[in-house]
């Protein structure tokens, strides 16, 4: 009994207490604790998930358009002595043909009146270099094509392209219903005379505009101004000059204005042709037929109508007289939207319209059969040395170290070696598939020796003894029983070696895969580029279709790695297995 | 430690084959043997006779010696590359150490059954016919398919198999695999079978049909098994032997072993005073 009166001591006086205040308010603060960090975590996978949808919905809203293409759909006479002056008829002879002079000339007969040279050319601007090729393709496969008249797709200019994908500019559109509008002429420089005011409001707009204009060029004044900088006076009294006569136009409401480059450009649609204004007043523009009136009739209100392109003609890739070839091909129902298969068919260009990956996923392709060609092999047979043969002693200890740091090695690195070694001193050829293997080879080497031997060791020792059990050598075991259990996870980590090297860039510019080549290698040793070089090349051009052509790139790049690693973890979920 | 000791008539208090028969000739000899794990001394001066066609298990506490002296039988420790053994160990009068015997042929005559279950993960007919596969013992697929058969039918493993032989050997339950190891174990038709306490991770029926199934197997096999069980050992052998720290402490018949033993530390280990 003494025991129960004695004072705690030892371990009776350090019992848990939990039921003082104390104890409560530690819990609390546990509990507290705990989710503070799951929300840590919650808020961490919420930043990674929104900086990958940004990424991804950027990448896609910026590529997807480039899968598609427009062509415009004309009736081509192929005439005979322009395809096949010669009269041969075979294939080679037609493929020599001038198709693109055909097509011109269906494109002017679709476009009548486009008289004299800039006209002319202005017109053909909307074609692409190549936009006969598949009309070459299909009159030199079939020569029975030759003085008839086919209904031809040609491939359309780049900017043409983008135009019509809605990139470059918004487009309104107002029916003048209160007066007749009177032509002076059909083409060239004209006059369209309205019997009523239909163009006050355009005018009234232009106006809004120039006083808009002088205000921001007042404000700059009076930026410089307050800035204190000396030697500015001059370009201050430049601006305010500048801006006291736009005010005057804004301010004389009634005067013409005349229209440049900076405003959203304005047309008047009459009798099938279109009119660029240049001057305009409330009843009276004048102002360049971009598409030649069919007549110089009277147009009756309601039939002709006022257009605007909200983008300025200077800050857009297309000029106005394309846009009013386009809308009126358009409006003729001739513009035809497609599939763009010639992205997967075609190697590089110059011309964005005509440039395709086709030859960058085969330099891909090769390379990586080069690689695996070499990695798959050298990286299992290392790893089962070293996991199953190799004595532990301290050299196998420092290969070991050294494989690890291998795996560390910057890629560009590998680059440099591959350049002083394979190329300078071995003596391959420059920007071959046969070099990039080589490299990536190098590349990811660690990475399948380290997920090899990590297989390795997840193959239960059980197993081992048990095939020595029966008799079974060492190599047999090996062979027989741990490799194949270990195989699909010497394949995951082959995959995402592979992934890694399909995506890796910068040892291949040192070796020379940064070329621009258009021809798509058919061999080990040809010059080639692989995708993400191609993607990298593309992302440095200045035309606006290739940015487009980069991003799609850029998702097909992508599709590939998701697909190999979907692989891999397919393998894995798939031959899985516990002990 | 080798203790020869006269038989001696004894009460039937343990039931089962152990008194049934007499002993044999001996199959394997072990003479000073001496097993080092790097500065480890495990085993001490083990001298030992096995007879043929006869169940001898190894008793002892935790860490005594028993599966490591039963892995020198068939030179398994040879995997482990700071074990060291010495003396010397024969069977049928052939030095197994001796450098010009190849490990992995005495590894086909010594078949060996391991404490858990381990069949490969492939089909119950591949798990049996890879021994014979890769020694060429069966010349056409028939003899192959006989040998299969007879071996899980030794086994007691076949009524229950024998419509899915193509299953996967890792799809039967823990019984039923360490019968399909035994099988896989017999196939190759060793000499002797080692069992490093193949029913410790099994539930009283399962051990009770892998106990049967040792007493069959004596009439063809030379038998050695660790335990950890002494009902177990009284059931199923004949002889026993009793390591203690690495030291064979006492061997001989298992009646006797376990009724009037001659050591003090049997006496104790086997009435449960440790161990």
């Amino acid at each position: 009994m003494t025991d129960l009166v004695a004072p705690l001591t030892g371990f009776a006086s350090r019992r848990l207490d939990t039921t003082s205040d104390g104890a409560r308010a530690r819990l609390r603060a546990r509990y507290r604790a705990e989710a503070r960090f799951r929300w840590l975590g919650v808020g961490a996978l919420a930043v990674t998930a929104v900086f990958l949808v940004v990424l991804i919905a950027d990448i896609l809203v910026k590529g997807l358009p480039a899968f598609w293409q427009h062509h415009v759909v004309l009736d081509v006479p192929v005439a005979a002595d322009v395809v096949d002056p010669e009269g041969k008829r075979t294939p080679e002879a037609l493929r020599a043909g001038d198709y693109m002079g055909v097509a011109r000339r269906a494109l002017a007969a679709a476009m009548p009146g486009f008289e004299g040279r800039t006209a002319r050319k202005q017109l053909n601007e909307i074609l692409s270099s190549g936009a006969a090729d598949e009309l070459r393709e299909a009159v030199s496969g079939n020569p029975g094509l030759v003085g008839q008249t086919v209904e031809a797709r040609l491939l359309l200019s780049d900017n043409a392209d983008l135009y019509l994908k809605g990139v470059e500019t918004e487009i309104a559109s107002a029916a003048g219903t209160k007066g007749m509008a009177t032509p002076t002429g059909t083409a060239g420089e004209i006059k369209v005379l309205l019997s009523a005011n239909d163009l006050a409001g355009t005018l009234a707009s232009v106006k809004t505009a120039l006083a808009v204009r002088a205000e921001a060029l007042e404000d700059q004044a009076n930026a410089l101004e307050q800035s204190g900088r000396k030697g500015v006076e001059e370009s201050i009294g430049e601006l305010r000059a500048q801006a006291k006569a736009l005010r005057g136009r804004h301010g004389n409401a009634d005067a013409a204005e005349t229209l440049d480059g900076t405003m959203p450009s304005r047309l008047i649609a009459i009798n099938g042709g279109l009119v660029k204004i240049t001057t305009l007043s409330s009843s009276e523009a004048t102002g360049e037929a971009l598409v030649p009136l069919a007549s110089a009739d009277d147009a009756k209100p309601g039939t002709w109508q006022i257009v605007t392109y909200e983008t300025p003609e200077d800050s857009r890739n297309i000029n106005d007289r394309s846009i009013a070839i386009l809308e009126t091909l358009r409006s003729q129902g001739r513009i035809e939207r497609s599939f763009n298969t010639l992205f997967f068919t075609s190697g590089d260009s110059r011309e964005p319209e005509l440039a395709g990956i086709r030859g960058a996923l085969v330099g891909s392709f090769l390379t990586l059969l080069v690689t695996i060609g070499l990695c798959l092999p050298i990286g299992v047979m290392a790893a089962i040395y070293l996991e199953e043969f190799a004595p532990k002693n301290r050299f196998t200890d420092f290969v070991e170290i050294n494989i690890n740091n291998l795996a560390a090695v910057p890629s560009i690195v590998f680059g440099l070696l591959g350049l002083a070694v394979f190329l300078n001193f071995i003596g391959l050829p420059r920007s071959a598939p046969l070099v990039g293997g080589l490299v990536l080879a190098l590349l990811v080497l660690p990475t399948i020796i380290i997920a090899s031997r990590a297989a390795l060791r997840a193959v239960p020792p059980s197993i081992r003894e048990a095939a020595l059990g029966v008799g079974a050598s060492k190599q047999q075991a090996i062979l027989h029983h741990v490799l194949p259990l270990a195989m699909p996870g010497i394949m995951t980590g082959t995959i995402i070696g592979m992934a890694h090297a399909l995506g890796e860039t910068a040892p291949l510019l040192l070796i020379g895969m940064v070329a621009f080549i258009v021809d798509v290698p058919k061999s080990f040793s040809e010059a080639a580029t692989v995708l993400p070089v191609q993607i990298f090349l593309w992302s440095d051009l200045p035309e606006p279709a290739f940015q487009a052509k980069t991003a799609a790139a850029i998702i097909v790049l992508l599709a590939f790695l998701f697909l190999m690693n979907g692989t891999a973890i397919w393998l894995r979920r798939k031959f899985e297995r516990r002990w | 430690m080798n203790v020869q000791l006269a038989e001696r008539p004894l009460a039937t208090v343990f039931p089962g084959p152990a008194t049934a028969l007499a002993p044999s000739k001996t199959k394997i000899t072990a003479r000073d043997v001496n097993v080092f794990y790097g500065e480890k001394h495990a085993i001490k001066d083990l001298s030992v006779d096995i007879p043929d066609r006869s169940v001898m298990s190894f008793i002892g506490p935790s860490g005594c010696g028993k599966s490591t002296f039963l892995r020198c039988i068939n030179r398994m420790n040879d995997t482990i590359p700071i074990c060291r053994v010495t003396g010397k160990i024969e069977i049928d009068g052939q030095d197994i150490y001796d450098p010009q015997l190849d490990p992995v042929q005495l590894r086909a005559r010594v078949g060996m059954v391991f404490q858990k279950a381990n069949p490969f993960p492939k089909s119950i007919y591949d798990n049996v016919a890879y021994g014979p596969r890769i020694h060429g013992m069966a010349r056409t697929g028939t003899d192959l398919d006989q040998i299969v058969s007879e071996s899980l039918e030794k086994a007691g493993l076949w009524n229950e198999v024998k419509d899915r032989l193509g299953d996967s050997g890792t799809s039967l339950s823990g019984g039923q695999q360490q019968r399909l190891c035994i099988a896989r174990a017999i196939a190759v038709s060793p000499e002797v079978v080692l069992m490093d306490e193949p029913c410790s991770a099994l539930d009283p029926i399962a051990t009770a049909k892998i106990e049967e199934l040792i007493d069959e197997l004596r009439t063809n096999f030379c038998i050695v098994i660790v335990t950890h069980s002494m009902q177990q050992a009284a059931r199923v052998s004949q002889r026993t032997a009793f390591f203690h720290l690495g030291v064979l402490v006492e061997e001989g018949p298992t009646e006797q072993i376990f009724s009037v033993p001659h050591d003090r530390r049997t006496q104790d280990y086997i009435t449960g005073r440790f161990g």
